[in-house]
């Protein structure tokens, strides 16, 4: 039951973040750092969530290294989305194996 | 006319539903970790549809946090998705009914918006109905086969799901960062001070979720002071955050086509 109840908070608070903007938003953000802060919030927040826990996704350190490694010079040369988290993702469990 | 719109958005979002398929797959995976049952991992996945936030959750809900700091997390982690909303409030018909904002909210995602931005024009809501019908299922099913199947894959498959879902992030944060060369020491600082928090053993009394967003707002806000980002003229609500997400998209709508 409790976890519905997280389940519950959860789907609430993401759908308020996602409909404020949408229903509310008349005028422009104009404060120059508040609008820079936004930008940068989504860049850090999936960047403190990746690292360094993505170097605890197999007991071999060194291959969520050379995963985390291809992602990141894939993601940087503009790969697709799909084909950088299924690459990689393909690349560690071949290593794994091998 | 709405129902060409609608057609249109459900073939745009066939790819999304598939990768989408594979990425909750993986959801499902962890959602175990947190002792939810099938039933809960698939309700959170078809309310919630955040792949970051769903992920992060799991080690609060395990830990048993206050409802607070889930709330907290969540409000951070998701917060991309209040400029995508901001950018979509510029994209649609003001005339437009009041209702069709309610439901298009609610499929604001990383890629469902990537597809609405890149529409020319004023956005039909049915656009985006279309792509919410394939990709929310793909979603809410890839979160069950998942959760459903942890006790018969080995760990070697386990283990690399969960790059596969780390590979998404990083596929949403580093094609940005070449275009805007500042983004680049911004992600490498954010990572090294996470490493720094999950290493050394002083900051072990705060937990996981809390650690995100602290670093995230501490971060954010020390990186928007020095290095605020120029407006650029003429710009409509949240320009700047739109012409990014929108060169982000573009970036992974041209490799998938």
């Amino acid at each position: 039951m409790r976890n519905y109840i997280y389940i519950l908070v959860m789907a609430l608070t993401t759908y308020f973040i996602r409909v404020i903007p949408l229903t509310l938003l008349r005028k422009e953000i104009r404060n120059r750092t508040f609008r820079s802060f936004l930008t940068y919030v989504p860049y850090v927040t999936l960047a403190v969530m990746t690292f360094p826990a993505i170097l605890s996704i197999t007991g071999e350190t060194w291959i969520a290294w050379v995963g985390f490694a291809a992602a990141m010079v894939l993601a940087y040369n503009r790969v697709s989305l799909f084909v950088v988290s299924l690459g990689c993702c393909a690349l560690v469990l071949v290593l794994q194996l091998l | 006319m709405h129902r060409e719109e609608y057609l249109r958005g459900m073939r745009d979002g066939i790819p999304v539903m598939l990768g989408y398929f594979v990425v909750s797959v993986t959801i499902g995976i962890a959602a175990r970790g947190a002792h939810l049952t099938a039933a809960q991992a698939t309700v959170m996945s078809l309310t919630n549809l955040t792949s970051a936030g769903q992920f992060a959750s799991f080690a609060i809900i395990a830990a048993g946090a206050p409802y607070l700091e889930l709330m907290l997390s969540q409000a951070v982690i998701n917060l991309r998705y209040c400029l995508m909303s901001c950018a979509l409030s510029q994209k649609v018909d003001r005339e437009m009914p009041f209702f069709h904002r309610l439901i298009m909210a609610f499929g604001i995602t990383d890629e469902i918006f990537g597809l609405a931005v890149g529409r020319k024009g004023k956005l039909d809501p049915w656009y985006m109905y279309g792509a919410m019908s394939v990709a929310i299922p793909g979603w809410t099913l890839g979160t069950l086969l998942g959760i459903l199947s942890t006790g018969m894959l080995p760990p070697s498959i386990l283990n690399a799901m969960n790059m596969a879902l780390y590979g998404m992030f990083i596929a949403i944060f580093m094609p940005a960062a070449r275009d805007h060369k500042i983004l680049l020491p911004i992600i490498f600082v954010s990572m090294g001070a996470s490493a720094v928090f999950q290493l050394l053993p002083v900051f072990d009394f705060i937990s996981s979720g809390m650690k995100i967003i602290i670093l995230t707002l501490v971060i954010s806000l020390a990186a928007a002071v020095l290095f605020p980002i120029e407006e650029e003229a003429g710009d409509a609500g949240c320009g700047d955050a739109e012409a990014e997400i929108e060169a982000e998209a573009g970036g992974k709508g041209a490799a998938r086509a």
